[in-house]
């Protein structure tokens, strides 16, 4: 009984939070940011079942999400012109059958080899339908898109999800049943399989399965998702367009789930949440907000595979194992210098972007964490070279501390028999 | 029509050599490291754009010198303080890291030179016609760019096979832990190689730059066309990539030229569901000849062109 | 008598370097077979033609009567045949439950299934719990496979092997790096497993050989020079030469 309920936790917790959030973030620009970090949690969601699961790494996913999001756009208002007793909510079933169509068609060609050859041909397919869109311009709109109109559908027991409140408890109803399937299917043997073949692709096929075949499957199941998640795009925004099924949306998705945590099932949710936030956030805040997204998923990379969720559980794991405290003198020792050093990045950008890409238009005058600044003048520089340069120094020489402090916990972890 | 068919001919091969110029250095950097070079197109802009800011100050020529160089300097210290420390966890995050890479280089360059493209023009020396043929002119800069990449190809193929180095490179192609054991330095091997390669890019860079457009795109616009060639090509094969980099060259070249759609030609009611098919000319279809090619030959043959079986 | 596996003059090059040149071989149903040779006889390259990992260049080989030449390796081990790796190839991340549990799901006909949680599935589960006490790792039950010691991810290998219904198993080196306890082990674990079943194994282990084989044949440069019981491969003078050396058992 207690098993149960500790397994129906987390599910609770989040069905509270989805249905809650809107009552404690009420604003109108919380409301579409949150309409859309459900989206794209199914999207994300969607996407490491390829990538964290099989082991396939797309650089084209947005293809089913933006064909979906197509299908459904042109699906409401085909709807709205034969006045369909069609309604809203069932619309991204739509948008996820398109995607599973088109996710069949390519599948067969795209995963007949893994690996490196999967991902190119990713790109390949991903860049035919991104340049297909500026052909077949009835069907993709040509570079104003696809509009329409979603309160023009059949009313769903009396709602014509007008307002953005009911469109963003669609989706919260949609992300909730859509989370929930793809983490039944992780636990089904056909995700078991999933892993092997991420894991040992050979010796899958001598225990009878086709590594092909689960590759294939996995990839309709993506798409599917991925689908679902352009439709409800399609509802939130009431636009499409190529965009959507771009390099860049493709990117995007990319760093959402890697950068939340390929290896665990819930690394995507929280990658999904925080680049949606820092996309919406910190495109206000500076120009070159696509640059440090950059930089952050080269440091991720680098420094910290694992992703937000990773390395989180691996702090947990060393908090409950014991030995933790043996982090923290090394952590309060590098963190002033890792901080200096990132500010003194921060600061770097910001000025360079302020004096190359907008003095001419904007002055070189800007506000920098609070100080008015110029950036055509010497002192701001010298001031964020040096902070970065010290702060840098710093970090590369304490950092033994820290690999040294993590040898002491993982040993201690070892001993105890948890590997 | 004959005057059509020989300058989309030549036209073709410029374009499918440009390709090369570029593809050869990604092909050797896979068949060395295993790392599939997702930046090698921004090392191509680099190259464009370094080339561009030094003709403005000193003149093409010295550009086309030093702006290879530089990439190249990039390239090896991206090697040496990057994906050095990312061999060990695998290809993938190899491959991660040159994606990461490549967007944050397209952002430093939209930072500093702006979105629009740049006046890189080509020098007044190189400014003139060729030659004549059935009535149109083919400027002499493309043959100059003809001329440079036929050099680059010759000194290649001279350092791989005649030098000391280049031995040592082909035998580090096949068997780096065996030339790691025989006293090589085989990281200082990686490091020149990956650096020749981003420098060959800088130089395809720095001589198309004039001819096409310079722009913050174009490592985008280009990237993708380089890696279908590498995979039509059969990954890991030169050969393959040079009949892969021609092919595609001539195939979208002719498709250019060639202005004419299936309404043109079958007459103006379109079969119901062909619709926006069916008025697209040839030439509007150009940009997707290239994926178009990579499906066909993924279809056919699923290794590439001249590819071997591998994993 | 039908026989289990047949080869049938086998034969492949790569390139011009012939490694197998004309192996026939019949092997019975329920016959504990093993091949031994010289390194580079091409034993290993024999297991590989044999489950499809490689093609050969001309030849046939049969499971029980049946031609499987040229079928990719998940098509055989639905037909029957399984097999071990010298190196050994199992899922490191996944825990020994879930290792073992992934190897009986075809036989048991789940295939592809994505509705039903595979803890539902009480065959699946009984099937690798009952292998997991086979193999002695049932302790071990939820470690990574990968983090396992050296014997422990043989045994693993074994029962990963033998957890479908192949009837025809493989072994390639299954003892390789063991000292004499562990080699002890894995030899009545092997006898155990393979109880009723068809085995060939590769072996470099005398020891073994002898205490295991109902037959032995000798590989040496890619051919078959005898196939015979333990007792007369031991008198055999071709044999001594080429490969146990004066000095024998």
């Amino acid at each position: 009984m207690t098993a149960r309920l500790s397994a129906l936790g987390p599910w609770l917790t989040f069905a509270v939070i989805l249905a809650a959030a809107p009552r404690v973030f009420p604003s109108a620009t919380a409301l579409t940011m949150m309409s859309l970090m459900g989206v794209m949690i199914i999207f994300a969601l969607s996407y490491n079942m390829l990538l964290g699961q099989t082991g396939l790494l797309s650089f084209g996913h947005a293809v089913y999400y933006g064909l979906g999001g197509f299908v459904a756009i042109h699906t409401m208002n085909a709807v709205i012109h034969n006045k369909l007793g069609v309604s809203v909510p069932i619309i991204p079933l739509v948008g996820g059958l398109a995607g599973l169509a088109f996710g069949a068609l390519f599948g067969l060609v795209s995963t007949r080899r893994a690996g490196i050859v999967f991902s190119m041909i990713s790109l390949g397919l991903g860049e035919l339908v991104s340049s297909s869109s500026f052909i077949l311009r009835t069907f993709f709109g040509g570079e104003e898109g696809i509009t329409t109109n979603r309160s023009k559908l059949a009313p769903f027991f009396g709602h014509k999800f007008g307002p953005q409140l009911e469109v963003y408890y669609l989706i919260a109803v949609w992300c909730f049943f859509c989370v929930l399937a793809m983490y039944a299917v992780t636990r089904t043997p056909f995700g078991r399989m999933c892993n092997a073949v991420r894991e040992n692709p050979e010796r899958v096929e001598f225990v009878g399965y086709s590594p092909r075949m689960v590759r294939l499957i996995a990839f309709c199941f993506a798409a599917f998702f991925a689908g679902i998640a352009g439709g409800l795009a399609a509802i939130s925004f009431e636009i499409v367009n190529a965009q959507q099924l771009g390099a860049q949306q493709s990117s995007l998705v990319l760093l959402m789930a890697y950068i939340g945590g390929v290896g665990s099932f819930a690394g995507p949710i929280v990658g999904a949440v925080i680049i949606t936030f820092l996309q919406i956030m910190l495109s206000d805040v500076t120009s070159a907000w696509q640059l440090y997204f950059g930089l952050m998923f080269i440091a991720v990379v680098m420094f910290a595979p694992e992703g937000v969720v990773g390395w989180t559980m691996l702090h947990l794991r060393a908090l409950r194992g014991g030995g933790a405290w043996r982090l923290a003198p090394a952590y309060v020792a590098v963190g002033p210098a890792l901080a200096a050093s990132g500010l003194g990045a921060i600061m770097i950008i910001e000025l360079a972007n302020r004096q190359l890409a907008e003095a001419r238009s904007e002055g070189s005058a800007m506000r920098l964490f609070g100080f008015d600044v110029d950036a055509s003048t010497p002192p701001p520089w010298i001031v964020a070279v040096a902070l970065f340069a010290a702060g840098t120094v710093l970090v590369l020489r304490l950092w033994p501390r820290v690999g040294d402090a993590w040898g002491a916990v993982n040993a201690r972890l070892h001993f105890r028999g948890e590997g | 029509m004959l005057q059509l068919i020989t300058f989309s001919t030549l036209n073709g091969v410029l374009y499918g050599m440009l390709l090369f110029m570029m593809a050869s250095g990604l092909t050797l950097i896979f068949s060395m490291m295993g790392v599939l070079n997702f930046a090698h197109s921004s090392f191509y802009m680099l190259g464009a754009y370094f080339g561009f800011e030094i003709s403005r100050r000193t003149g093409f020529w010295p550009g086309l010198v030093l702006a290879p160089l530089m990439v190249g300097a990039i390239g090896a210290l991206v090697e040496r303080y990057g994906l050095r420390h990312l061999h060990r966890r695998g290809h993938v995050s190899e491959l991660l890291f040159t994606f990461g890479l490549a967007f944050v280089i397209e952002e430093l360059v939209q930072m500093v030179w702006g979105k629009l493209p740049v006046d890189y023009r080509v020098p007044s020396q190189l400014d003139f016609v060729a030659f004549r043929l059935f009535d149109t002119t083919y400027p002499a800069y493309r043959v100059f760019m003809l001329l440079v990449a036929i050099a680059m190809f010759a000194a290649l193929l001279a350092v791989l096979t005649r030098t000391r180095v280049g031995l040592i490179i082909q035998a580090a192609l096949t068997h780096p832990n065996m030339v790691a054991m025989l006293g090589h330095d085989v990281p200082k091997i990686f490091m020149l190689v990956f650096g020749a390669g981003a420098g060959l890019a800088g130089l395809a860079g720095v001589i198309a730059g004039p001819a096409l457009v310079t722009q913050p795109a174009m490592a985008s616009l280009l990237g993708p066309i380089l890696f279908v060639a590498i995979v039509v090509g059969g990954l890991g094969s030169l050969t393959g990539a040079f009949v892969a980099s021609l092919l595609i060259g001539l195939v979208q070249t002719f498709a250019v030229a060639m202005n004419f759609s299936l309404a043109e030609v079958f007459g103006s009611v379109a079969p119901p569901f062909l619709g926006d098919l069916w008025k697209v000319t040839i030439a509007e279809l150009a940009p997707v000849m290239p994926y178009l090619l990579l499906v066909l030959v993924l279809i056919f043959r699923p290794t590439g062109l001249m590819g071997r079986r591998e994993s | 008598m039908n026989a289990a596996l047949s080869l049938l003059d086998l034969r492949k090059n790569f390139g011009p370097v012939q490694i197998i040149r004309g192996v026939s071989l019949d092997i019975d149903e329920g016959e504990r077979h093993a091949i031994i040779g010289p390194n580079g006889a091409g034993k290993s390259t024999l297991f590989n033609l044999v489950s499809g990992r490689i093609r050969p260049s001309s030849g046939e080989v049969r499971l029980h009567g049946q031609p499987i030449t040229g079928l990719s390796p998940f098509e055989i081990n639905r037909r029957g045949l399984s097999r071990s790796f010298q190196i050994t190839n199992i899922f490191p991340k996944m825990s020994v439950e879930e290792n073992l549990r992934c190897a009986a799901l075809w036989s048991l006909g789940y295939k592809y299934a994505f509705w039903t949680s595979i803890e539902r599935l009480s065959d699946v589960c009984e099937r690798a719990e009952w292998l997991m006490g086979r193999v002695g790792l049932t302790a071990r039950r939820h470690v990574p496979a990968g983090v396992l010691s050296y014997a422990e991810q043989r045994a693993l290998e074994i029962g990963v092997t033998i957890g479908g219904s192949a009837d025809v198993v493989l072994l390639d080196e299954p003892t390789a790096g063991m000292n004499s306890g562990e080699t002890e082990q894995a030899v009545a674990l092997i006898r155990k497993m393979t109880q009723g079943k068809t085995l060939v194994m590769v072996e470099h282990d005398m020891g073994v050989v002898f205490s295991l084989a109902d037959r032995i044949s000798v590989l040496v440069y890619g051919q078959i020079i005898a196939s015979d019981t333990p007792e007369r491969i031991r008198e055999n003078p071709a044999v001594r030469e080429a490969y146990l050396g004066q000095a024998v058992s």
